[in-house]
């Protein structure tokens, strides 16, 4: 079936090594600074032979940070609990508002459906800031400032339009016949939307969950606008460590690793389902 | 058949309920995005106001003098420069090399896979992390980048902390990210294409530079313009980035909208020049956004109609 020229596959594997190594290396470089010691980072010329250490990710852990001036308290584990709370339970309840409006808007051309769906997608693409600014004066209003219901209710804002027409695609694949077959047989549509279309659109909600999960972890604006020190994640948390003054650097890519860890990691357990919810439906299955 | 011939009893049996029942179901999707909506329209408020925040005595309605103003605002036709080119550039750059990438991944093979999923990484990786991650990578002191920018002759190349290469270094680090998600869309794009005419052009002998520029590049053309406006859409907003690397600096080499939004609302707390630099951002996503879904919503019929 090959029929390429030797020259050709040689430069073609060249392009991919190519590939991979500009892709990969900041990842790579930033776990081996991660295992260093200041002085192993700051040898000049830089060098790959070290004896790795685990110190800065102890030092991560325990929120004892060494720096210029002595001992430093910042406590990043905390930063990595509010991802953690903050990506859960915004996915949580995007899941529960939009997978029965996903399935209202797939099965009933009720009036003003298509209208709705799209003004949901449109938040979706409206600068991010449009909202946080007046919200900001709103939330010290209504008492909301710097908490975790009202930084959740603001992550519905990225996960509420990806679950909707992500899910709302896979409803509308499932054949409505299925559906009335059960109903028939003296079922109630909330049997029916159990029993039939949720495990149906299972792959599809999966994806999509998942998908809203690395968003809600990722986002950076919303916590930097609406959070303060005890509440933000670790995007917004990070970056206050590259900015304090004087922190070792082994121990800030150690921070940054901890943070895109759970990610990565979860992209390469769950890679199929990704692709299948980056590719915006043009590819199924 | 029976199906239909026992639909009626099942209508008129919940007649009401059948009606209720989506707006029932969405109701609650439908308040928590009304609680975002009512921002907006503060926003649009906010805009055609006189408003700072540290003068709050000379707050007032200016109706569209913040606008107006924008004519004559070197600040303003900066951000908007910056803002076009950022997106124009990183955009052009990402369908360029992902349209490459996803050519060359094209074929299904152990080590295609392998790859494609590597490239999975920068994309799953914050911005902002990601941002950092090269603000260490790019540190005069120890940085591997400077380190290498030395290596072939570039002494002192200060990346993002010099007004003529911030701009470069910034679009590195979106590439780096977003390169990949063009790259995963067009190679489900070429997978897709039915196999004929290229096998046809092959018996025919057409070199295949030319059934790349004549077959597949028109074929693929709808995927292309799906990921290059879905791109474009959120390039042209980018925050993330740039906020984490040098927040909109040296000066306002990188004054973004979103960015120099950010700077006015909370550092010299002018809410109405804010608002209405926002609201300019949001007509031009809007316009793109539609043209956007139109293209979007074709696409997937196609892709359903493959299936």
């Amino acid at each position: 079936m090959d029929h390429r020229s030797p020259v050709e596959r040689i430069l073609r594997a060249l392009a991919l090594i190519a590939i991979v190594v500009f892709f990969m290396f900041p990842i790579f470089w930033i776990v081996l600074m991660s295992l260093q010691t200041n002085e192993t980072i700051l040898r000049s010329p830089p060098s790959m032979s070290f004896v790795p250490t685990l110190k800065n990710y102890a030092a991560i852990i325990s929120g004892e940070l060494d720096s210029n001036a002595g001992t430093m308290s910042i406590h990043f584990m905390n930063n990595l609990l509010n991802s953690i709370l903050l990506s859960v339970f915004s996915v949580a309840l995007a899941l529960l508002l939009g997978v029965p409006a996903a399935y209202a808007f797939a099965r009933h051309k009720f009036r003003g459906s298509e209208d709705i769906a799209f003004t949901l997608l449109s938040f979706r693409f409206a600068p991010p800031l449009l909202v946080l600014l007046p919200l900001t004066l709103y939330f010290q209003a209504l008492g909301l400032a710097n908490t975790y219901l009202g930084l959740v209710w603001v992550y519905q804002l990225i996960c509420l339009p990806l679950i909707l027409w992500i899910v709302r695609g896979y409803f509308e694949d499932i054949s409505p016949d299925i559906e009335h077959a059960y109903r028939i047989a003296g079922h109630g549509w909330f049997a029916t939307f159990k029993k039939i279309a949720l495990p149906l659109a299972g792959p599809g909600i999966a994806a999509a969950g998942l998908l809203a999960f690395i968003f809600a972890w990722n986002n950076f604006v919303f916590a930097l606008v609406l959070a303060s020190a005890d509440k933000q994640p670790v995007t917004v948390g990070a970056l206050a460590f590259v900015t304090a003054s004087g922190i070792q650097y082994g121990q800030i890519a150690a921070a940054i690793v901890m943070s895109i860890a759970p990610t990565l990691l979860l992209a390469l357990w769950a890679q199929r389902y990704l692709v299948e919810g980056l590719s915006l439906g043009a590819v199924k299955g | 058949m029976s199906v239909q011939a026992d639909m009626p009893v099942l209508r008129r049996s919940s007649r009401l309920s059948r009606t209720l029942l989506p707006y029932l179901l969405s109701l609650p999707a439908l308040l928590v995005c009304i609680g975002i909506l009512i921002p907006f329209v503060t926003a649009i408020y906010y805009s055609l106001q006189r408003y700072r925040m540290s003068q709050p005595w000379n707050r007032g309605m200016n109706w569209g003098e913040n606008y107006l103003n924008f004519f004559t605002d070197s600040d303003f036709w900066n951000t908007l420069k910056v803002s076009l080119v950022y997106a124009g550039l990183t955009v052009g750059i990402e369908l360029v090399l992902g349209l490459a990438i996803a050519l060359l991944l094209q074929r299904r093979s152990r080590v295609n896979n392998f790859v494609s999923i590597m490239l999975l990484m920068p994309l799953m990786t914050a911005p902002a992390l990601a941002a950092l991650m090269f603000k260490l990578m790019t540190n005069p002191n120890f940085g591997i980048l400077s380190y290498f920018m030395q290596l072939i002759g570039f002494q002192d190349f200060r990346w993002a902390s010099s007004p003529d290469t911030a701009l470069l270094t910034v679009i590195l680090v979106d590439v780096w990210v977003y390169t990949p998600f063009i790259m995963i869309l067009l190679l489900a794009g070429l997978r897709s294409l039915p196999t004929q005419p290229f096998e046809a052009a092959a018996l025919d002998g057409v070199p295949r530079l030319e059934q790349f520029w004549r077959i597949t590049l028109p074929m693929l053309s709808p995927y292309i313009l799906t990921a290059a406006l879905f791109r474009l859409l959120d390039s042209i907003q980018q925050f993330d980035i740039i906020y984490a690397m040098t927040q909109g600096g040296p000066g306002n080499r990188l004054m973004v909208f979103q960015v120099e939004a950010y700077l006015n609302f909370f550092q010299s707390t002018n809410v109405g020049r804010s608002a209405a630099l926002l609201m300019i951002l949001w007509a031009i996503t809007y316009a793109l956004s539609n043209v956007f879904v139109k293209n979007w919503l074709r696409l997937r019929e196609r892709a359903k109609g493959g299936a």
